[in-house]
């Protein structure tokens, strides 16, 4: 019995064959109903241009301010990472590290690792320690909170707008779109697709290997 | 239904990369494509769900029950913790809004809480009650968690925002470190459950 034919479902462990699906449709587990796989028509295309934009959207999102405020004359405004800075000043290290953590750090990981190991594979070669990063980006996934994030802007906005005079700044609009982004590029991304590929362009360099070395014996 | 499950056939699953491969005896395995290390099911998972599980049910308490932000004003100072931060917002007229807070950061919380000790009891008790509704739970509990993470950034942005020396200033309070812990602590809870031991005794009724 071939192990490759098969796949395990990751919810309950039962064993099913591993079947081809029609483009844009899933296979879902007989027993527990988890999805199993997808087959997603230009997965890695996907991915990588929503990955790309992503990225571009991050620097914005980081580098501006998020919302100002206006009060009887003052101005305040904050980016995201000053209001690390402020809960960090203020004792909070704790929650100041949470919300780093979640917010910047994690999602910058993923994006970056996702794009070290798609643009490369679109080129047609592997990247080095294609199975570490893989991993990472398992691990990384679940502790970015872009979106949790941008509901908490709302939050506090609509229980700003009593206090004083908001004005959203370019980084809101930003952070919006990236979580956006973020999503459909997990959306779209196919891992099936992404050992595949690997698979593909190992065996072809294998080949090629073989290739030049049986050309130098025959000279 | 005739059940056959990787563990049964003596295979076992990649948690990372889902390549299936044979069980080798002895020796600590590791999955031939990604590196990762395999195991038939999450190791010790019950005793790690309990663990992380318990510790946030402890600090669920000062969660709920210290101010989560205090606001300093000419006018004294006030400080809110969760709940009434959602009575605030009811009261003074934003009802979508306390609705939102009062999901995100009491409902949810809590309801993820008394889930996983429902499925801990159940799977400790090998129990077959319900199989799909469990395995739905399961789902539910690991994707409505990341959004009680929303209180914690509400108070970082008012607190970045609300610096005006004389009028107002707001600060985050002990609650906000309490639950954030809570949070982490649950989503490490949830991601040490393994929901393969829903299913597991399953096994006897079909042989």
């Amino acid at each position: 019995m071939d192990t490759r034919s098969l796949i395990a479902c990751h919810e309950c462990d039962l064993l099913c064959r591993d079947t081809p699906v029609a483009p844009g449709s899933k296979a879902c587990c007989r027993r527990c109903g988890a999805v199993l796989y997808r087959r997603i028509p230009d997965s890695l295309d996907r991915t990588v241009a929503c990955l790309l934009g992503a990225a571009m959207l991050m620097i914005v999102a980081n580098a501006f301010p998020i919302v100002g405020l206006e009060a009887q004359g003052n101005r305040t405004s904050t980016t995201l990472f000053g209001s690390v800075r402020t809960l960090y000043d203020d004792g909070m290290t704790s929650v100041a590290a949470l919300v780093f953590v979640t917010t910047i750090l994690m999602p910058a990981l993923e994006v970056g690792a996702m794009l070290y190991m798609l643009l490369p594979l679109k080129l047609g070669w592997l990247p080095k320690g294609l199975a570490a990063v893989f991993r990472l980006v398992q691990t990384v996934r679940p502790w970015g909170m872009v979106e949790v994030f941008m509901l908490g802007t709302l939050v506090s906005l609509a229980k700003l707008t009593h206090l004083a005079h908001v004005v959203p700044g370019v980084a809101l609009w930003s952070f919006g779109l990236l979580m956006v982004l973020v999503a459909a590029a997990a959306a779209s991304f196919d891992p099936h697709e992404l050992w595949a590929r690997a698979d593909a362009i190992a065996s072809q360099q294998d080949s090629f290997d073989t290739g030049a070395v049986a050309a130098e014996a025959a000279r | 239904m005739t059940a056959v499950t990787a563990a049964d056939a003596g295979l076992l699953v990649c948690h990372a990369c889902s390549l299936v491969s044979r069980a080798t005896a002895g020796h600590e395995a590791a999955c031939a494509r990604c590196g990762a290390g395999l195991h038939a099911r999450k190791p010790d998972s019950v005793a790690r769900t309990w663990a992380f599980l318990i510790a946030a049910y402890i600090l669920y308490v000062p969660a709920n029950v210290l101010p989560v932000m205090e606001t300093g004003s000419l006018f004294g100072s006030q400080s809110d913790t969760i709940m009434s931060g959602v009575v605030y917002l009811w009261t003074s007229g934003s009802w979508p809004l306390a609705v939102i807070v009062f999901v995100a950061s009491i409902l949810v919380p809590g309801a993820k809480m008394l889930a996983l000790t429902v499925l801990l009891v159940s799977v400790q008790r090998r129990s077959t009650w319900r199989l799909q509704e469990r395995t739905r739970l399961y789902r539910m509990v690991e994707f409505v968690g990341r959004w009680s993470m929303v209180d914690i950034y509400v108070a970082a942005i008012l607190t970045a925002l609300v610096q005006f020396q004389a009028l107002a200033t707001i600060k985050a309070g002990p609650a906000a470190i309490a639950f954030g812990a809570v949070v982490v602590l649950t989503m490490f809870s949830a991601e040490s459950f393994d929901p393969r031991l829903i299913w597991d005794p399953v096994r006897g009724y079909d042989d």
